[in-house]
């Protein structure tokens, strides 16, 4: 078992890292306090490349595997949250499921455009009054001539005013006896008649980012729009989440980190009762915790990165990632504070921006309590994953670069 | 057109530098590029851009300076050679500038040397000079911007902190760039890909023709700058006007204005 990085990891690792030091960090406070993200922001990561990264070339991706999108996503969220989440809606929500489930004209004509930044992707899942419940979606698609007529709301969406193309999920069908399987996936443009859209502010946490709600009127969308079958959008809903989760996993073990080398560099400088407090065995304890969960969380995501390049099903390890990472960030962030003092408490330092950030992950993509469950369901041999019509493809290095 | 861009791997800049007993440490930090060298990559990668050139990446070092070249290459250098001899540790600038000399005649035809203008480590700052005078070079240093390249010279912009100057000269040319030349690009992912896969060859003295050049330059001593002693005090009064009229009052006494 080879647990080392390969060159092109690490360089990419070093590169994602080096944009994100360089470039948000020194604005992410203010962006953060004025709950707004920087213009540049989108532009510059596809201009990089990062939206294309796990992509094969042929769909204008620049040709890495799942692992560098897991180790980007790291470096990004080690910086900010709302950096992390474009990957996870652009990225893992989106494209990935464009190339697990879309025809090559599809492929050619839809994600390419979003591989090569030129179109930036979002996600549209969750309603005002269905989140968890996924089979509760109230979204409509019905036939008309050769296309749909989508109707319906879309609540909580990253990149709801930024993005040019939404994966949408709606009802195609009421009367099906089991409701996920009157569900369908159809990729929208978003500058068709009948959209719109506006920003939800005053969260928690991820104020940098674009978080907002998505309506469609009367929108029609040919045929050629659908992803997959009709009655196939809960599927294909849940393999866009294993892979956005994967993004999570890996942005919270980033977020575990930046809250660690806070906390030792703080522990370093802050002196209570005549030494630095790094010396006293409470505060040691909370930053060997952080260490025990960034190490765990680390090797979690890398597990199901790497089985994804297999092209090995892995609902299972990218939800056991998941529901780790974000608890233990959560965790991570709060003794952050802690060890700050009354200075974690305010903007100061970065610790209360971790902090309110990490809350998010923790309910988004499947909460922890639906987390809890599944893995419940694994070993209790309740739930199992039955193959789908189409798999991931596995990373192919050859294939991927031509 | 050729352009040769001559690299140093060091510690990276945010290490924390102990000098003990004469010997220098790093602790565990990473080694990287040294910053102003990137400097000079990407000045090179902007004339190779401009002019269809081919740029060669070359170090001085131990095996893990391949690092460092493999960060040039996935900035977008074509080639990436490694010097590295057991008999240059220690070498001091002459030294290394005879190798690189050396090497740039052995790659051939090549019209420009790239260098940034000092290693954060030995903070010489003449390794350019010194190279351009063992290859009879002439040497542009300070170089903010590269107003033209021809086939046969090339027009820079100096600057330095009484002013600019605008120099013209013939090529070959060795030009030592400052942090005013362009923001060093990232890397690229095909560069990064292409960097993971290539195997950087390795010369050594003998491949270069040359007898390990003796050092002129040794450090009989190595110290820490002394720790600041800092001390705290406030500053009070009864309104904001008394504790700035009190502020001042004490920044004169201090001579600090």
């Amino acid at each position: 078992m080879d647990f080392t990085l390969t060159e092109e990891h690490r360089l990419a690792q070093q590169m994602v890292r080096e944009f994100a030091e360089r470039e948000i960090a020194p604005i992410i406070q203010d962006c953060d306090r004025q709950q707004r993200m920087a213009d540049f922001v989108l532009p510059r990561l596809g201009e990089l490349g990062i939206l294309g990264i796990c992509l094969p070339i042929r769909y204008g991706g620049q040709g890495l595997d799942y692992l560098a999108l897991g180790l980007a996503c790291e470096e990004l969220e080690a910086v900010d949250t709302s950096l992390r989440v474009v990957l996870s809606v652009h990225v893992g929500l989106n494209s990935l499921g464009l190339l697990q489930w879309g025809t090559e004209e599809q492929k050619q004509r839809l994600l390419k455009p979003q591989a090569e930044g030129k179109k930036i992707a979002c996600f549209g899942l969750t309603e005002s009054g269905a989140g968890s419940d996924v089979a509760a979606i109230q979204s409509t698609a019905r036939r008309v001539g050769d296309g749909y007529l989508l109707n319906g709301e879309k609540m909580w969406i990253s990149l709801a005013t930024r993005a040019d193309h939404c994966l949408w999920v709606a009802r195609t069908d009421p009367q099906a006896a089991d409701p996920h399987d009157g569900l369908s996936a159809f990729l929208v443009e978003l500058d068709r008649p009948g959209v719109s859209r506006g920003d939800l502010h005053h969260k928690l946490g991820v104020r940098a980012g674009s978080t907002g709600w998505i309506a469609c009127q009367d929108v029609l969308i040919p045929e050629a729009n659908r992803i997959g079958l009709e009655g196939e959008g809960f599927k294909i809903a849940m393999s866009c989440l294993d892979n956005g989760r994967y993004t999570v996993a890996a942005g919270a073990t980033g977020l575990i980190r930046a809250c660690l080398e806070a906390s030792v560099k703080y522990a370093h400088e802050r002196k209570a009762f005549g030494r630095e407090i790094g010396k006293l065995q409470l505060v040691q304890q909370k930053i060997a915790l952080m260490v025990q969960s960034y190490d765990a969380a680390r090797l979690f995501y890398l597990r199901a990165g790497w089985m994804k390049n297999e092209g090995l099903r892995n609902t299972r390890e990218t939800s056991l990632a998941k529901w780790f990472a974000t608890d233990a960030s959560f965790e991570a962030a709060s003794q952050a504070v802690q060890i700050h003092g009354a200075y974690g408490y305010s903007d100061e330092y970065p610790v209360e921006r971790y902090l309110r950030n990490s809350k998010g992950a923790v309910i988004y993509e499947g909460t922890s309590e639906i987390h809890m469950l599944m893995q419940a369901g694994y070993a209790l041999g309740l739930r199992q994953d039955a193959a789908l019509r189409c798999e991931l493809p596995a990373y192919d290095p050859k294939t991927w670069q031509e | 057109m050729k352009i040769v861009v001559a690299i140093k791997q060091t510690p990276d800049s945010a290490a924390k530098v102990v000098a003990d007993g004469g010997q220098v440490a790093w602790g565990d930090a990473p080694l990287e590029m040294n910053p102003w060298d990137e400097f000079a990559v990407e000045a090179a990668l902007l004339q190779a851009d401009a002019q269809e050139a081919e740029v060669t990446a070359i170090s001085v070092g131990g095996e893990s300076a391949k690092e460092a070249l493999k960060t040039a290459l996935a900035m977008g250098a074509q080639q990436a050679i490694l010097i590295s001899d057991p008999a240059l540790a220690n070498a001091d600038s002459q030294a290394i500038a005879k190798v690189l000399a050396a090497a740039i005649r052995k790659i051939g035809e090549v019209d420009l040397a790239f260098f940034g203008r000092q290693a954060i480590d030995g903070d010489m700052g003449v390794t350019g000079a010194m190279t351009a005078r063992v290859l009879g070079w002439p040497m542009l240093g300070l170089v903010a911007a590269v107003q033209a390249l021809s086939t046969d010279s090339i027009r820079v912009e100096c600057s330095f902190e009484e002013g600019r100057q605008v120099v013209d000269c013939k090529l070959p040319a060795v030009v030592s760039v400052s942090k005013d030349i362009s923001e060093p690009r990232y890397p690229s992912f095909m560069g990064i890909r292409k960097a993971s896969r290539a195997v950087i060859p390795t010369w050594s003295l003998g491949d270069l023709g040359l007898a390990a050049p003796a050092s002129v330059v040794v450090w009989p001593q190595v110290a820490n700058p002394p720790a600041r002693q800092v001390t705290t005090e406030m500053v009070s009064g009864g309104t904001a006007k008394e504790i700035a009229e009190n502020l001042v009052d004490k920044i004169l006494a201090e001579k600090v204005l």
